[in-house]
């Protein structure tokens, strides 16, 4: 995959490059999860809050952040609830993942088609998923790039 | 990023891209493309049948998808069976329209489209139980996670876990990516688990299988297990708790046992000829504390029982008909069986329904109990015999869930009182020194 210049300086480290499943250009502010989430039963898509009540980010709402998980877990259900957040807009803006999820990435294509929503969806790898935290804010392009920034 | 091989069509997969069959074809036939560019895979292969789970209702996106395959001309290439629902279209008044008008609206609706899509209408999580079952190496479409790993360990048939969208675009273009467990390479044996320290007579009781599958769900995730050690003669409903509770508790999608499923006749066969990456021998107080998880309720009052996770098969009625004949459960208890419409009309032929009706047993179809207000509404320790029922219930229902036989989960619900069998939970039992 070619690299872009986007003529701007960059933001903070060197853009992590990443394997894109769907496409899509989008800015936010990460929420970073410690692990999977099912987005069938584990999140709440009227309110956009996770709700496991085994999951470390219990309470947090994903509504219009940049999502890094290691990946979705188990449920057959999981496209048809990232679809569902979509749209209610109660989804995430873009979706960083640890590994190719094809649940995740078939959520954000029929998403795409049906609501005309574009929510990317990309794969990094462990070590530089480790380099996001909560709170930084993050862009990617259509390209796959995702410029880190963070406060202070 | 290192260059991928393009995925290789043939004449009508790239007529449907081009729009030849419609919009929804098109797009049908997008969704399988992405799927194959995610998995890597370089080429799609033929599918036989799909048993499809985006006819479950969870939120107007599923509804959308539905209408929108429906208005755009999309038309089933296979043949393509329905899940479970959220509601029952027969027993309608197990969750009527007023407990909640959007979710059991939207719930119909959704029934009634994949109709329309040409779907068959068994709404069963057990769909193997159904006549006309796919053959060994046949390549199907399977998403409810118990029908995967019986399609695959039980019968040989080849699926992948498929997720709600692709499962139906895989059947509207009769294609799926060919990768993982429709490969030859990923339905090889990655771990041994060998039972010689469970006692010989516990591995033919009906609870082990479910305890098995609950210990082999957490011990190997989502790798291939390979079980030695099952008696030969283990019958469908026995691997159909071990599939079950194994797709519950870890991600199991294919396990083989030895002399008893169909690509596991030896060892060789089972690892493709390399040598186990680890191997387990069973420790029987790790299955005890496996047991034991199971029941988060102790002995006291029981308010319901619940049996059919899966869909209780005709040989399971077979079992229960003889036990309840002529008992009446407890007042204060409430029982249910969950099963299949196809299943109930073989009952009901058989003649058993007045049975269980005079016995006070209620026979529900096309859905689950988890969905079931009478069990939403409950409170207190429920008894069941499925590992997958007591594993899912806590984080579903405020209930206590009880794990045990079917013959003491009928004993307990006529003495409105958890009963346990002694003989079946002795240390002795189990291979532990009490």
């Amino acid at each position: 995959m070619e690299r872009r210049c986007l003529g701007r300086a960059r933001v903070s480290d060197a853009p992590l490059e990443a394997r894109v499943l769907h496409a899509g250009s989008a800015a936010g502010e990460a929420l970073v999860l410690d692990e999977p989430l099912s987005f069938w039963g584990g999140f709440d898509a009227a309110s956009g809050i996770i709700v496991d009540r085994h999951h470390p980010q219990r309470g947090a709402s994903i509504a219009g952040r940049f999502l890094v998980l290691p990946e979705s877990r188990g449920s057959a259900g999981t496209p048809a609830g990232v679809a569902e957040a979509v749209r209610r807009g109660t989804g995430p803006v873009g979706i960083v993942l640890g590994r190719a999820d094809m649940n995740v990435a078939i959520g954000a294509l029929v998403a795409a088609k049906l609501y005309a929503i574009e929510v990317p969806v990309l794969v990094i790898g462990d070590a530089e998923r480790s380099r996001v935290r909560t709170g930084d804010r993050l862009r990617s392009d259509n390209h796959g790039m995702i410029y880190v920034s963070r406060a202070g | 990023m290192s260059a991928q091989a393009p995925l290789l069509l043939d004449d009508r997969d790239r007529a449907l891209l081009d729009g030849s069959e419609g919009e929804a074809m098109r797009f049908a036939m997008q969704v399988v493309v992405r799927a194959a560019e995610i998995a890597r895979a370089e080429r799609l292969e033929d599918i036989s049948f799909a048993h499809i789970d985006a006819c479950f209702y969870n939120g107007q996106a599923h509804v959308d998808f539905a209408r929108y395959m429906v208005d755009n001309g999309a038309r089933l290439a296979v043949r393509a069976w329905t899940n479970t629902s959220l509601v029952s279209q027969i027993d309608e008044e197990i969750r009527p329209r007023e407990d909640d008008p959007v979710v059991i609206g939207g719930a119909r609706l959704l029934m009634d489209l994949y109709e329309r899509l040409g779907c068959e209408p068994v709404w069963t999580c057990a769909p193997y139980q159904l006549p006309e079952r796919p053959e060994l190496g046949e390549h199907i479409v399977a998403s409810e996670s118990n029908a995967v790993a019986f399609y695959n360990s039980v019968i040989g048939a080849r699926s992948n876990k498929y997720g709600d969208y692709l499962d139906v675009c895989a059947a509207l273009v009769g294609r799926v990516p060919y990768a993982g467990l429709h490969t030859d390479e990923g339905r090889r044996g990655e771990l041994l688990v060998r039972l010689d320290a469970v006692p010989p007579a516990l591995r033919r009781e009906d609870i082990f299988h479910h305890v098995l599958g609950h210990y082999l769900g957490r011990l190997a995730g989502s790798r291939v297990a390979v079980i030695e050690g099952l008696p030969a003669d283990s019958n469908d409903d026995q691997l159909k708790a071990v599939s079950a509770a194994a797709a519950a508790s870890g991600a199991v999608a294919l396990f083989h046992a030895l002399g008893v499923t169909p690509e596991a006749p030896d060892a060789d066969t089972a690892f493709q000829g390399r040598a186990p990456a680890q191997v387990v021998d069973v420790d029987p107080a790790a299955l005890v504390e496996a047991r034991d998880s199971l029941s988060v309720g102790g002995a006291g009052t029981l308010a319901m029982v619940a049996l059919g996770t899966p869909h209780f098969s005709f040989t399971e009625f077979e079992r229960l008909v003889p036990l309840i004949d002529g008992r009446r459960v407890h007042a204060d208890t409430l029982f249910y069986v969950s099963t299949s419409r196809h299943v109930r009309a073989r009952i009901e032929r058989q003649g058993w329904t007045p049975i269980l009706e005079r016995a006070g047993v209620r026979v529900i179809v096309d859905t689950c109990t988890y969905f079931s207000p009478a069990v939403r509404g409950c409170r207190g320790r429920v008894m069941t015999n499925s590992a997958k029922w007591a594993y899912y219930a806590p984080g579903m229902l405020p209930v206590e869930p009880v794990f045990g036989s079917l013959e003491e989960c009928v004993e307990s619900a006529v003495r409105g009182e958890v009963w346990r069998e002694a003989r079946l939970w002795s240390g002795d039992a189990w291979g532990v020194r009490a």
